[in-house]
């Protein structure tokens, strides 16, 4: 199978060692983390993930089994990019005299979406969200400005299909077991998944 | 699982009004409460308030000193394994828990249930280099189940409950909590223990999908060639009964893997041996010849499923294991039934059509014949003077029956004992099948004989394995486990040597080992022993083993050289064993 981009969604308790514990599931099989983030989640006290790795479907699905088995997280979801709204966020200091003198840098700015967050007089730092692709271009396109110094987010995503986690939640509660088969989409895809 | 994890039953509510504890009472407390009765472990500067605390909770707690943390985890994995119950073992912080690593990795990849608590220095010395710290959170991580590290005394109910629980359930395994000192030593006002048996971001029981049970038996109906393989599963799952009742409906040939030795009995008419690289001829051949195979509680380890893109390519695969993340790891299932084998095989059992498949099984014992003359009958019955291992295992099944316990170490001596003990009942064989740890066998089968103390404990062991952990001796000499230790003496480490001659042009590199007087060093520790290598004095050195009251020593010196057949050679496929 094929390597391509996977996004990796977990909702997880928020309690010390996730990351560790999380990672060491890549790290063991020498695969490597493209961007992490970690955040809260539309529901209180629940924590989400964000993993981007490079890998074929097959592997992302045995992880994401592997993750799913830790006892701390509720629930691992894989996309490709076309079910995700996704997007980054990068950062940019470059000299204010230069960006002052030479015109292409602001229409390149506007073409990118990006905007200033601070103006002083020795540098001005710039920020823009998008697309990977975007990003890189404007790097490039900057870095021919003397860009002094650059960083860029890890990847969010909303997965476009999803219903949010609030009545996930509660099968897992106790209070409200799910009377439809608990967190079985697993098995529901088994036409799909297992194949001989 | 039902009766370890107790989800049933509602948690027990302890009603008195809240008394002053100390953390380290509050942990002896929750052992209590748990059903705990023997502790293993080893004290130490960081867990020594527990240690205090447990000098007047010795009527009820029994602790075995062993003589190295190491033998204190595998000793809970025994007795986890002979008793099915969660083992516990206690380690200090630093060296005594980095000694516990390599039994947790064990009990991790063997599913065993074990809770080990670990002191830890102080909570405002964490991250200091303080004296015996180490970072054993972070160090356990890829080898617990779960792991957590207290630093407040009224955590300490509450992640014990969770650890028993956690440790016990779904798929089990071990798990470890840290505490570090302050916290063992802090007073609190304890509100009762009450047991844990929910937590929203575990699920240990699936909820059995009724269609997959129906397309399964779908399958198995209209199969003519259906064959069952097992494993641990179904002795963790406690459905031995569930199994027998499943596979003599059927009428189908049943095989196992060294991890599911014991759950069905060895004499049974459809049980047709061991899987893997040296397991039976029968069964590896068979595995490409069947049309369903039925895999029950067991994960296709590799040393199972030798080359894998040759294994039971013919087959349709029906995968029954209650850890969905093992359904299609390594063997893509035709019809996965997630779910606790003691609740899918009954239902499996009810929707499957009484058969017989005579002339099937008639077909693995054709070639089982093959195997009794070209391998297992010399094995058994040498004719040359020198002893074989085999016939030692022989010797021991007439002479208990088959009704002893069975520990292990790792190596020739294992297979061979894997491969001829005679089980009657389960949780019989204590063995360390998925990680292969020399030096198991003497600790565990400590565990395992206070697991089981009622049942003969027979540790067979090899010259290699024995010296790592020899030490053990102490503790049985301290605390008087009754425990059988059968040394197959080859003067090599034989596992290696037979692929070094096998595989590298018979180039022995370190694997001449050996050994001290193993009879005077188990004197030294006042045990008694004995050393045969005469095949007339064999069989009354062994009924004189078994007849000692009391833990004994028996050497036994048997073949230099000799091998381990079948054997189905790393890379090659299953069909493509080889008898000699």
């Amino acid at each position: 199978m094929e390597k391509q981009e996977y996004t990796i969604t977990l909702y997880t308790e928020n309690s010390i060692g996730m990351i560790g514990r999380i990672s060491g599931i890549f790290s063991r099989r020498k695969i490597n983390i493209e961007s992490l983030n970690t955040s809260p989640s539309e529901v209180d006290g629940i924590h989400r993930f964000t993993i981007l790795i490079n890998e074929s479907e097959e592997v992302v699905r045995k992880l994401c089994r592997q993750i799913e088995k830790q006892v701390e997280v509720l629930k691992a979801y894989y996309n490709t990019d076309e079910e995700l709204i996704w997007q980054e966020q990068a950062l940019y200091k470059v000299p204010t005299d230069i960006i002052a003198e030479k015109a292409p840098v602001e229409r390149l700015l506007r073409e990118y979406g990006a905007s200033a967050v601070v103006i002083r007089n020795d540098y001005t730092v710039f920020e823009t969200a998008g697309h990977r692709e975007e990003i890189d271009k404007l790097t490039a396109e900057l870095t021919k400005y003397k860009l002094i110094e650059f960083v860029r987010g890890a990847r969010i995503a909303i997965i476009k299909d999803s219903a949010g986690f609030h009545s996930k939640l509660k099968q897992f509660e106790r209070e409200e077991p799910s009377q439809e088969t608990i967190e079985n989409e697993f098995l529901d895809q088994a036409d799909k998944v297992f194949t001989m | 699982m039902s009766t370890l994890e107790k989800t049933e039953t509602k948690p027990e509510q302890n009603t008195t009004t809240a008394t002053q504890l100390s953390g380290s009472q509050a942990v002896l407390e929750a052992l209590i409460h748990e059903g705990v009765e023997t502790i293993f472990g080893y004290p130490g500067g960081a867990i020594m308030p527990i240690y205090d605390a447990l000098y007047d909770y010795n009527d009820r707690l029994k602790h075995i000193l062993v003589r190295h943390e190491q033998g204190g985890v595998h000793a809970a994995q025994g007795y986890a394994r002979t008793s099915g119950r969660v083992g516990v073992a206690f380690a200090t912080s630093g060296p005594g828990a980095t000694n516990l690593v390599t039994g947790l990795a064990d009990a991790m990849i063997d599913s065993n249930p074990i809770v080990c608590i670990t002191g830890q220095v102080f909570a405002s010395l964490l991250g200091t280099d303080a004296f015996q710290e180490t970072d054993v959170i972070n160090i356990t991580t890829p080898v617990t189940k779960w792991n957590y590290q207290i630093t407040d005394a009224s955590e300490i109910p509450g992640a014990l409950a969770k650890a028993f629980h956690i440790a016990s359930t779904g798929r089990p395994g071990p798990v470890l909590i840290d505490i570090t000192k302050n916290a063992q030593l802090q007073l609190f006002d304890y509100q009762g223990y009450n047991k844990c048996d929910h937590i929203r971001s575990y699920r240990p029981k699936p909820i059995v999908r009724k269609e997959y049970i129906e397309q399964a038996a779908e399958l198995i109906n209209a199969a003519k060639k259906p064959f069952v393989i097992f494993g641990q599963g179904i002795i963790l799952g406690k459905a031995e009964q569930d199994f027998k009742n499943f596979i003599e409906k059927g009428g189908f040939p049943a095989a196992t893997t060294v991890m599911g030795l014991s759950a069905l009995e060895t004499d049974h008419p459809q049980h047709v041996g061991m899987l893997g690289m040296h397991g039976n001829y029968a069964p590896n051949v068979m595995t490409n010849e069947c049309d369903v195979l039925i895999a029950i509680g067991m994960r296709f380890d590799d040393r199972v499923t030798g080359r894998l893109d040759k294994y039971a390519k013919q087959a349709k695969v029906i995968h029954l294991d209650i850890d969905p993340a093992e359904i299609d790891k390594n063997v893509k299932a035709t019809i996965p039934v997630w779910g606790d084998c003691k609740e899918t095989l009954p239902l499996l059992t009810e929707l499957i059509q009484s058969n017989d498949h005579r002339e099937w099984l008639a077909q693995f014992r054709e070639l089982e014949a093959e195997e009794i003359k070209e391998v297992i009958h010399p094995e058994l019955n040498p004719t040359s003077d020198i002893l074989t291992m085999g016939e030692v295992v022989r010797l021991l099944n007439e002479l208990t029956n088959g009704d002893a316990v069975i520990v292990s170490d790792v190596g020739q001596h294992q297979m061979v004992a894997c491969r001829y003990a005679k089980f009657n009942q389960s949780k019989s064989n204590v063995t360390s099948g998925g990680l292969g740890t020399m030096g198991f066998g003497l600790p565990a089968a400590i565990g395992a004989w206070y697991g089981a103390p009622h049942r003969d404990v027979i540790a067979i062991i090899g010259d290699g394995g024995i010296q790592m952990t020899i030490q053990e001796l102490g503790t049985i000499m301290q605390f008087g486990a009754k425990v059988k230790i059968l040394i197959l003496n080859n003067e090599f480490l034989g596992m290696v040597r037979q692929w070094q001659q096998l595989f590298h042009d018979k180039r022995y590199s370190f694997v001449n080992i050996t050994s001290p007087d193993f009879v005077a060093v188990a004197k030294g520790y006042y045990i008694e022993g004995n050393k045969v290598s005469e095949r007339e004095k064999l069989k009354d050195a062994l009924r004189t083993m078994l007849e000692h009251d009391g833990a004994y020593l028996l050497e036994v010196m048997v073949g230099k050289e000799n091998n381990v057949f079948p054997m189905v050679a790393q890379g090659t496929s299953v069909s493509e064993i080889r008898l000699k």
